[in-house]
């Protein structure tokens, strides 16, 4: 009993010791006055509101928000057919589109963005903010390809079966049954992706660091010259979207299964 | 549906989109970037196609030296600390009740997934003078006036550590999640206490699992880019330092690919052995 | 005319043969039985019949027509999964709907035959409550209303009924049966349960080692089974190796048997159920008598179970508690085998088959 008390400790602990920079951060964003200091010197919430308000901000705030949206809509696109072509049918050839997939997220992530500045500039296209939506959605593929692959695994084949007996075919099957039973793990890996390209720097930064600035983007460029509140305030909105998602995710999928806590004959 | 080798073109049409995908925007860049490892560089920021071998020969000089040795000893560091903490943490949380466990991995999949940037700001702030910690200790009167802990080596090591704690976690968390803890009530049954149990049963049985990991942690640590910018001094710049501002700022490219080359031979090999250590486990 | 025909049908999976070239006829209306000890072939066999499974060799055919080629979604077959396979995501009705969903049946034409065939299975009133929310009895009843949507040609089950416990599975056997009867389809079930084929079958096709041993009604695999494994396998059996003397004699351990009907001189197997064994508490010899030891008694209540020695092998008899010999285990006795009980199998292959 001791022990286990100890470790409720030590747990709590943990998580305060995790949750201490954001806390901080969070202070400081309602500072009244334009400084950074811990504990905020008055109470304000206009570098919440300047997030809104000030163009730079706000422009930066959309250009995430778009980025993320189309490269993680582009991710599933391109994760989908290849998850369910790899359940679908017996090519072992196959896998090795598989593991490309998930390689860009294994690798340290500069190599990726050196290798989409090369590319990008090798054909010309290099600081078109399309160019952004695609490195983002090759580099995120690997978060709805795993979500994908355990959806369908989840998926008892003698469903298909059944469909295709009572005159279903693949098309039919695809459209009545899979896509129904693997939308949670879809969503999932939507999410995943959108949550990491929001946060994602030094990808967009190769891709398109000098003609379109996302919020992480911004929020370097401010640290390297010159400081302000908004910086805090747009960091703890990032923190609440961010939690807010997996909390949904949490809330319609099954979180522990998602990252592995079961194998897949379960 | 019978599950058999696709055969005509219509059954191989799911595939070919994500296959173009994946060969022009990964493939071909990445093929690019081995190239462009061996082009030449010409003054004002350009390179040529050619076949030179310059850009690997810079690696035998004193100061590539120091950031890879820099760089090899920091990631081990934090892989180490991270998976020293992680570890016994995971054992606990599998045990957790599911929602419990489920908010604290809400909890860590958050901070996981937080901006390099936002990591690198959050924690020189909380070093810093104004608005840090050592407020609070001269608060509690433990110091005399607040003083900035960054950048520094210190605030480099809270701060990687901080960022691949949470990936530390994930990484082990699905063989921990599977693990069968009657073989640690056993032992208890036979007296061992829990620290003893925990080190004589469940440590040398997920052995293959805890090199694996810290090899995990290893590469992710070696993949911090900005941190060592922001939280460390010049001399703290680690190899992806190096690359990227060789490539964006002194607009080398040439360099900065071959030193990507050398970064992803080093990472594929790690993550090999990693994967073939958690393969030998899997199969005990 | 046949209804379906099998046409050395085979299944091979790489150097591993599931079913060898297996050849049927199956009739019109007929209730057929796939029977056979785990691992026979009978489900591959079944899933070829629908088309789940490619055939490595043979052909099939319905009514004349050869389908072998057809993927299943156009074979409008009926199937029963062991798995059930229900939709999830679908209520009760919107599974029963399904196939008619596939062929575009407006939604209204749909609710209103999924109400019928839920009538018809038992189930009116719960075309809206969610898969999760029925009974195993229940759930068995959507999928055999699903599968008769369209009233297909063929009705096949697989194992449907091995997640019933015994009681519900003997009700639903009983049901099924008068289902098709009163339909008139076409039906192959396959089961491990031999009691569960005698109950349904009008064909039973007896299975192991991926090859048909025999394919006939119940009372003839049952009474005049085709070799060893089938005299084994369904009910209980003694099986006693002989050598016939060519004058309708055979000579098995501990006597001399007289088979009139008997021709031919070779080693033989003598099949003989347990209840047609006539056990004598006396040891007075007389035709087709062998000598032996009552050796264990047991007491079922409906029947007794004598197990006699006889020259060092067991015969196990079954008789009614009214003729239970007058005797305590260890008593000399002798066992009657009558000729007209009394089935001949060839002695190589039946071993052959076992020991493969």
């Amino acid at each position: 009993m001791r022990s286990a008390t100890i470790g409720s400790v030590l747990a709590g602990l943990l998580a305060l010791l995790l949750a201490v920079p954001l806390l901080v951060v969070a202070g400081v964003s309602v500072n009244a006055k334009k400084t950074l200091s811990f504990p905020p010197q008055g109470f304000s919430l206009s570098w919440y509101a300047e997030i809104f308000t000030d163009p730079g901000w706000r422009g930066a705030l959309v250009n995430s928000l778009t980025l993320a949206g189309l490269s993680s809509a582009l991710s599933v696109l391109i994760a989908f057919p290849l998850a369910w072509f790899l359940w679908r049918w017996k090519a072992p050839w196959a896998r090795a589109f598989e593991i490309l997939g998930m390689t860009p997220f294994i690798l340290p992530p500069v190599i990726t963005a050196l290798g989409f500045l090369s590319f990008w500039s090798a054909i010309g296209a290099y600081g078109q903010q399309w160019t952004a939506v695609v490195s983002h959605a090759v580099f995120f593929v690997t978060l709805p390809l795993v979500t994908l692959s355990l959806g369908f695994a989840a998926v008892d084949r003698s469903y298909v079966e059944a469909a295709s007996t009572m005159g279903a075919d693949d098309r039919a099957v695809l459209r009545t049954v899979i896509l129904p039973l693997v939308r949670p793990y879809m969503i999932s890996g939507f999410a995943f992706a959108f949550v990491l390209s929001l946060n994602e720097y030094i990808v967009a930064y190769m891709s398109v660091g000098f003609t379109m600035e996302t919020l992480p983007i911004k929020i370097f460029n401010a640290l390297r010259y010159g400081y302000t509140p908004v910086m805090a305030s747009v960091t703890v909105l990032f923190v609440a979207i961010t939690a807010v998602i997996f909390g949904l995710i949490a809330r319609f999928g099954d979180l522990p299964r998602l990252l592995g806590a079961w194998s897949k004959s379960d | 549906m019978i599950r058999r080798p696709p055969r005509t073109l219509a059954e191989h049409a799911p595939i070919l989109f994500p296959a173009l995908m994946l060969i022009v925007f990964f493939v071909i860049p990445f093929g690019l970037m081995i190239a462009v490892s061996f082009f030449r560089r010409v003054q004002g920021g350009f390179y040529e196609p050619d076949f030179v071998l310059a850009n690997y020969e810079r690696f035998l000089s004193a100061f590539f030296g120091n950031v890879l040795s820099f760089s090899l000893m920091l990631a081990g560091l934090v892989a180490v600390v991270a998976v020293a903490i992680a570890f016994p943490f995971t054992y606990r949380l599998v045990r957790l009740p599911h929602p419990a466990q489920v908010r604290w991995l809400v909890f860590l999949l958050s901070v996981l997934s937080l901006s390099e940037v936002i990591i690198g700001f959050a924690w020189s702030t909380l070093l810093s003078r104004t608005a840090g910690i050592t407020n609070l200790l001269v608060a509690v009167g433990l110091m005399e006036a607040p003083q900035s802990l960054s950048p520094g080596f210190g605030a480099l090591l809270a701060g990687l550590v901080y960022q691949a704690f949470p990936y530390t976690v994930l990484v082990l968390y699905p063989a921990l999640a599977r693990f069968d803890f009657s073989l640690m009530e056993a032992a208890r049954t036979l007296g061992s206490s829990p620290a003893r149990a925990f080190f004589t049963v469940l440590v040398p049985a997920l052995r293959n699992t805890i090199v694996g990991t810290v090899i995990m942690a290893f590469v992710f640590a070696l993949g911090s880019y900005l941190l060592p910018q922001l939280l460390g001094r010049p001399q703290h710049w680690t190899l992806s330092v190096l690359i990227t501002d060789q490539a964006i700022y002194q607009s080398n490219m040439p360099f900065a690919a071959a030193m990507a080359v050398f970064l992803v031979l080093v990472s594929l090999a790690l993550v090999g052995l990693a994967l073939i250590l958690g393969r030998r486990e899997g199969s005990q | 005319m046949s209804a379906l025909v099998l046409d050395g049908l085979a299944k091979r999976y790489g150097s591993v043969v599931a079913v060898h070239g297996a050849t049927l006829r199956i009739p019109h209306g007929q209730f057929v039985c796939l029977l056979g000890p785990s691992g026979c072939g009978k489900t591959t066999l079944l899933r070829m019949i629908a088309g789940l499974e490619e055939p490595s060799g043979g052909r099939l055919f319905i009514d004349d027509r050869n389908i072998t080629e057809m993927p299943a979604h156009k074979r409008d077959f009926g199937m029963v999964f062991q798995s059930l396979a229900l939709f999830p995501h679908l209520t009760a009705g919107e599974n029963v709907a399904y196939p008619l969903r596939i062929r575009g049946v407006s939604a209204a034409d749909q609710r209103k035959r999924a109400a019928e065939l839920l009538d018809m299975v038992q189930l009116p009133g719960m075309a809206d409550r969610p898969v999760s929310k029925l009974s195993g009895g229940q759930r068995q009843r959507v999928a055999i209303a699903r599968a008769l949507a369209l009233s297909p040609k063929l009705f096949l089950l697989d194992e449907p009924l091995s997640a019933l416990d015994a009681k519900l599975r003997e009700a639903m056997q009983i049901e099924l049966k008068q289902l098709q009867q009163r339909l008139g389809i076409t039906t192959i079930v396959v089961t491990h349960d031999q009691r569960e084929a005698m109950t349904m079958a009008d064909l039973v096709v007896v299975m192991s080692q991926g090859r048909i041993h025999q394919a006939a009604s119940p009372v003839e695999v049952y009474r005049r089974p085709a070799d060893a494994f089938v005299a084994d396998f369904i009910g209980m059996t003694n099986l006693l190796e002989g050598e016939a003397a060519g004058n309708g004699t055979l000579s098995v351990p501990g006597g001399t048997l007289v088979l009139p009907e008997m021709t031919g001189n070779s080693r033989v197997l003598l099949s003989i159920r347990p209840e047609d064994v006539v056990v004598h508490g006396n040891a007075e010899g007389g035709p087709n008598r062998l000598a032996g030891r009552l050796s264990f008694v047991r007491d079922l209540g409906a029947s007794v179970e004598l197990r006699i020695d006889v020259a060092g092998r067991e015969i196990v008899a079954v008789a009614h508690p009214k003729d239970r010999p007058s005797v305590a285990p260890g008593s000399p006795v002798t066992v009657e085998l009558p000729p007209q009980a009394c089935v001949l199998l060839p002695l190589a292959t039946g071993h052959a088959e076992r020991a493969a």
